[in-house]
């Protein structure tokens, strides 16, 4: 993966500009390689760490990271070997059993994960699955909804970096266990809406196992020069395919040994 | 159809079995053929299968996905019999050679520590007259060409079974939650593909409890001690000479398997 920069400065900051406006209001924008065909992986994280500047200037608090891309199938699809990873604010989280707005999102989907919270901080590069265990303090399921602000949800690895991986809100909730605990490589999980099953796969479809996911997370911020800080709630990535939703749409996720995830959508 | 046809149908289903080759789709020789009928032609098949020597041992329910439903057009399940020919043990190395065109799909058995008589099973009664869960891997062939399926020449052909193996690992489904036990299916030690109990009419058990309701219907007995495939949590697996796969399921266990010699396709 080429974390060279290419773009100026003032070209970063204009893209963020324009990626902030797309999220902040709720528009879809062509995908940003289509002026800048040249724009790197590494453009991207410049872009998407612009925007977390901003997000944390105006008072946003970063509560972790997700991963994403971490199936093979999707990584094979957009030509790459590495998941992307974007950043999570408090503005993003929503409780349990929400009753969340679509108002605000262009065209979200939704997708099952396993969440780690970290005991322990952690430093790549050389980040191990056996290193994500050893540093977790517990797991619990998760529901991201990802809202790519691309038209179309059509978007390469270094425009969707730049928009944060698709990151728009995320629910944690179900039954927080030890790691140690489980076999976290085959929990089974559901996916319903409106009580029809919708998706369904086994943890292991990540990467071969959640935890291989967080050590990837955690290499690649090493390559961005930063560390994943004790206490932070990571993602792991979507274990089923995200399923599109709308106002009206009640969303449950059901996980082996960890309980369930609900919520609503509403206008 | 009459009886006349029915046999003639299921002998012809038993001479390519035995001689590992194909024959046209029925429907394509016989386009009034009804569910009925196929099962009737099944039972046949299954017969003369009998009469050469095999015993029953259990039961294989398919097309229980919906992916597989809507493909086929059905909306419920089928089945078909288990044979004593048809057993591997988990270690054994299956004999391609003996199979058609072979696909593999990963699974959760059952084996029965009291009868089932339908009609009125629920899935409680199943888990109820369960002695054991094993994850398994069913191998399932067509004597129709190309897999050029309908329901009825899949049910005739006694629901594509082949072969199949049982894994070592035995659980007790009060202990393990069969719904959302996650499947992962591994080939050659690359994933292959993950499932969920859930994939199976949401729920293993729900499989078994039609099964019951349908057998007793149709007046065929579900005994203690049958083993019962309950329907693929996995995408079909093609498999070749050298292959091995296994399938884990979350909170009980694997089944490994491995694959030598040639299938006749």
């Amino acid at each position: 993966m080429s974390m060279e920069i290419t773009l100026s400065r003032e070209d970063i900051v204009r893209l963020c500009e324009r990626v902030e406006g797309a999220q902040t209001r709720a528009y879809a924008i062509p995908k940003l390689t289509d002026e800048y065909p040249g724009m790197t992986i590494g453009d991207g994280y410049a872009v998407q760490l612009e925007l977390r500047r901003r997000f944390l200037a105006r008072g946003h608090k970063q509560v972790g990271w997700k991963a994403g891309l971490t199936s093979k199938a999707k990584m094979k699809q957009m030509g790459v070997d590495v998941p992307s990873i974007g950043f999570l604010t408090d503005r993003m989280a929503r409780p349990e059993n929400a009753a969340i707005s679509t108002a605000d999102l262009v065209h979200p989907r939704v997708e099952c994960e396993v969440a780690f919270v970290m005991k322990d901080e952690l430093k790549g590069p050389g980040c191990t699955a056996g290193a994500v265990l050893a540093a977790t303090d517990y797991v619990l399921p998760a529901v991201e909804i990802i809202d790519s602000r691309f038209s179309g949800f059509k978007f390469d690895l270094p425009s969707v970096v730049a928009d944060n991986g698709s990151s728009a809100r995320f629910v944690g909730g179900g039954r927080a266990r030890y790691a140690r605990d489980l076999d976290l490589r085959t929990l089974g999980v559901v996916l319903e809406k409106n009580g029809e099953i919708v998706a369904m796969g086994a943890s292991a479809a990540v990467l071969g196992h959640p935890a291989e996911a967080i050590a990837m997370l955690v290499n690649i911020l090493a390559e961005l020069g930063e560390s994943l800080p004790a206490g932070s709630f990571v993602m792991s990535g979507g274990i089923t395919e995200a399923i599109a939703v709308k106002p009206g749409d009640s969303v449950i996720a059901r996980f082996q040994e960890l309980g369930s995830v609900s919520m609503r959508f509403v206008e | 159809m009459n009886e006349e046809q029915i046999q003639h149908y299921g002998d012809a289903l038993y001479d390519a079995w035995r001689e590992r080759r194909t024959i046209a789709p029925l429907l394509e020789q016989e386009p009034d053929i009804t569910l009925a009928d196929a099962y009737r032609i099944q039972l046949r098949y299954i017969e003369r299968r009998v009469a050469a020597g095999e015993t029953i041992v259990g039961k294989k329910i398919g097309v229980t996905s919906k992916p597989v439903q809507d493909f086929l057009g059905v909306f419920q399940p089928d089945f078909g019999q288990l044979t004593s020919g048809m057993v591997y043990q988990e270690g054994d190395v299956i004999d391609l050679g003996t199979l058609i065109q072979p696909k593999a799909e990963a699974e959760l058995a059952f084996v029965l520590k009291e009868d089932l008589q339908g009609p009125g099973v629920t899935a409680m009664d199943v888990i109820r007259a369960t002695d054991y869960v094993v994850p398994c891997f069913e191998i399932v062939d067509s004597r129709i060409t190309d897999w050029k399926i309908r329901i009825q020449d899949t049910v005739a052909d006694n629901a594509s079974c082949g072969v199949y193996v049982l894994g070592k690992a035995k659980g007790d489904p009060r202990k393990l939650d069969i719904t959302l036990a996650g499947m992962v299916l591994e080939k050659n030690g690359e994933l292959h593909s993950t499932g969920v109990g859930a994939a199976v009419q949401g729920s293993p058990a729900n499989a078994v409890a039609w099964l019951a309701n349908t057998l007793g219907e149709l007046g065929i007995p579900f005994k203690a001690g049958e083993v019962i495939l309950s329907g693929s949590q996995s995408a079909l697996v093609p498999v070749a000479d050298g292959d091995e796969l296994v399938c884990t399921v979350g909170g009980l266990g694997s089944c490994r398997v491995k694959f030598s010699g040639r299938s006749a396709v």
